[in-house]
């Protein structure tokens, strides 16, 4: 068979002999990987699905868990990613021209634009984790028969928003607490935002001097004990007479989604009684919903007490999903890292070539250490910890010796197919958080 | 910039009467200044798709707004940084392919799943006690 491809020219060393030319070698290479990248959009594809069908039926946990998420950092990460994404095309380009120095330093941008979102993305996590928000049982939300299996840490991730959300909007969020007395609230709320603002000041708002109770409830908020004052019947004795005489129905500001029948019917209990007043549709906008629900509670996004049982039942699983998608994603990442390593490695000249082995040895030693640092440092990681550094000694010797051969720069315009596809891959990488960080970050 | 020597046009021809391999890189060279710019857009659009997150326009309206975006910066990064303008058709057909399999997937997982939203309303309140 391959008689056939023995012809008279000199075939180049990177040409693969069933291939007639270069160009059309790298043509299969790409239609390969992108037959690859297909696969892991459907890969992906099964992930969004999750989303898809989560916040179809639960748009309100996703409204409510979605305020856990940093916009900031989000934003950030994306614009990081696009550097990077940028940085590689370039690259590419770089290589097409047979620039090969460039090429190198952009490959290194790259990587480091890679490290910057890993970094971003680890504090987001860490954040996350010390908030009691994490995949599964440690998780806050996380509900079994009804029961949190982790109540402290629910708490914990409620006050961690409330703090957030005054960061944010300059009030906490109070809507919870008290969310069965809303009668009197097309009133009481002006005034006790007003309360809210000027209570560090030691003002007392005038709409509240006249009753006592309310007067001695906004010095509470000069002592800054939030929680404490709301959490106890404070509140709720101070408004009893208002609520003694419910003549107006409720408001409930929960979101401007258009509600489903049987919700409308009263079969979520928090919603029944003021199913009147849940403006639907586009009627929410006209309405201006939204800036009655910031009115009411710093946000305009739903409290945690808020949801439905359905729905406060199911909110972990928002996160859940959150950490299932960056996390494939960030596995991905790390993939596509290591893959430009791969590259710079093969476009770098002897000084690179010899760097790499004691680096590399040097830097999975350092991970061993920090690993042995959170578990503490077993067997096994001790003799891992030594064959690295045993590695990185014998490569470095290597290189010293002159040993290591170097065959000079691996790519060249002909031939620059592994620097495309792994700047495919990147993209893809980019293409999915581009998608990501709307549909978590920006749920509005 | 030295892209000038790369035309845009001569990106895709078939090599079979070329007779020789390697030597011209007949691939699409893409100018800096064009891949910079397209940066610059993506990096614009980054900037909008935040910025709307503050209007309200009704919650399924900004999840349009907010997909519309993302879809236009998906394409964009596509196009340019993954050379499909340039390259062959069918790659790019391998990917939109791939991306309506999964539409159609969601929709129709979307589809059942609106048949029992109902019976999982009622299951939860039994749950709940109610």
């Amino acid at each position: 068979m391959s008689d056939a491809h023995h012809h008279d020219h000199d075939h180049p060393a990177h040409l693969a002999h069933h291939f007639d030319t270069s160009e059309q070698q790298l043509e299969s290479h790409k239609l390969g990987m992108w037959v690859f990248l297909a696969t892991e959009i459907l890969m992906f594809g099964g992930l969004f699905c999750a989303y898809s069908v989560y916040r179809g039926n639960h748009p309100e946990i996703f409204l409510f868990a979605h305020q856990y998420l940093d916009t900031t950092w989000g934003a950030i990460n994306t614009a990081v990613l696009l550097a990077s994404s940028f940085t590689m095309a370039w690259g590419v380009r770089a290589s097409q021209l047979g620039q090969t120095r460039l090429l190198v330093a952009l490959l290194c941008v790259t990587l480091l634009g890679g490290a910057g979102f890993m970094v971003i993305k680890s504090i987001e996590y860490e954040g996350k984790y010390s908030h009691d928000i994490w995949v599964g049982g440690i998780n806050g939300f996380y509900q079994t028969g009804g029961e949190l299996m982790n109540p402290d840490g629910a708490e914990h991730a409620l006050k961690y928003l409330e703090k957030k959300q005054k960061k944010k909007y300059g009030t906490a969020g109070h809507g919870d607490e008290y969310g069965d007395h809303e009668g009197d609230h097309g009133k009481e709320k002006d005034g006790y935002a007003k309360a809210d603002d000027h209570g560090k000041d030691g003002h007392v708002d005038e709409a509240h001097a006249k009753a006592d109770s309310h007067a001695d409830n906004a010095e509470h908020h000069d002592d800054g004990h939030k929680e404490d004052s709301y959490g106890g019947d404070k509140y709720a004795e101070a408004t009893a007479e208002p609520l003694s005489t419910p003549a107006a129905p409720p408001v409930i500001e929960v979101s401007t989604i258009v509600r489903p029948a049987y919700a409308q019917a009263g079969l979520i209990d928090s919603l029944a009684d003021g199913r009147v007043d849940i403006p639907t549709g586009p009627q929410s906008f006209a309405t201006g919903i939204g800036a009655r629900q910031i009115e009411h509670h710093g946000s305009h996004y739903p409290e945690f007490d808020e949801l439905a049982p359905l729905q406060a039942n199911a909110t972990h699983i928002f996160f859940q999903i959150y950490f299932m998608m960056t996390g494939l994603h960030g596995i991905h990442v790390l993939i596509g890292m290591g893959l430009i390593a791969w590259v710079t490695y093969l476009s770098g000249g002897p000084i690179i070539k010899a760097l790499v082995g004691p680096v590399a040895s040097v830097g999975v030693a350092a991970f061993l250490v920090f690993v042995g640092m959170l578990v503490g440092f077993p067997v096994w990681l001790w003799v891992s910890i030594g064959v690295c550094i045993v590695a990185a000694l014998v490569s470095g010797g290597l290189n010293f010796a002159g040993l290591s051969g170097y065959g000079g720069p691996a790519f060249s315009p002909e031939y620059y197919t592994p620097v495309d596809l792994v700047g495919l891959y990147w993209h893809l990488v980019d293409l999915i958080w581009i998608f990501l960080f709307p549909l978590l970050y920006l749920i509005h | 910039m030295s892209e000038t020597a790369h035309p845009e046009h001569d990106t895709h021809h078939d090599d079979d009467h070329h007779g020789h391999s390697g030597g011209d890189h007949a691939h699409h060279v893409v100018p800096l200044g064009f891949l910079f710019s397209i940066f610059l857009v993506l990096m614009f659009l980054t900037f909008i798709t935040v910025a709307v997150t503050k209007l309200d326009f009704g919650y399924e309206m900004n999840l349009v707004v907010a997909m519309a975006i993302a879809l236009v910066k998906a394409a964009v990064v596509g196009l340019y940084f993954m050379h499909l303008r340039w390259d062959a058709p069918l790659n790019g057909i391998i990917l939109v392919v791939s991306l309506l399999f999964v539409t159609l997937f969601i929709t129709f997982s979307l589809m059942d799943t609106g048949q029992y939203a109902g019976y999982q309303e009622a299951a939860a309140l039994r749950g709940s006690g109610q």
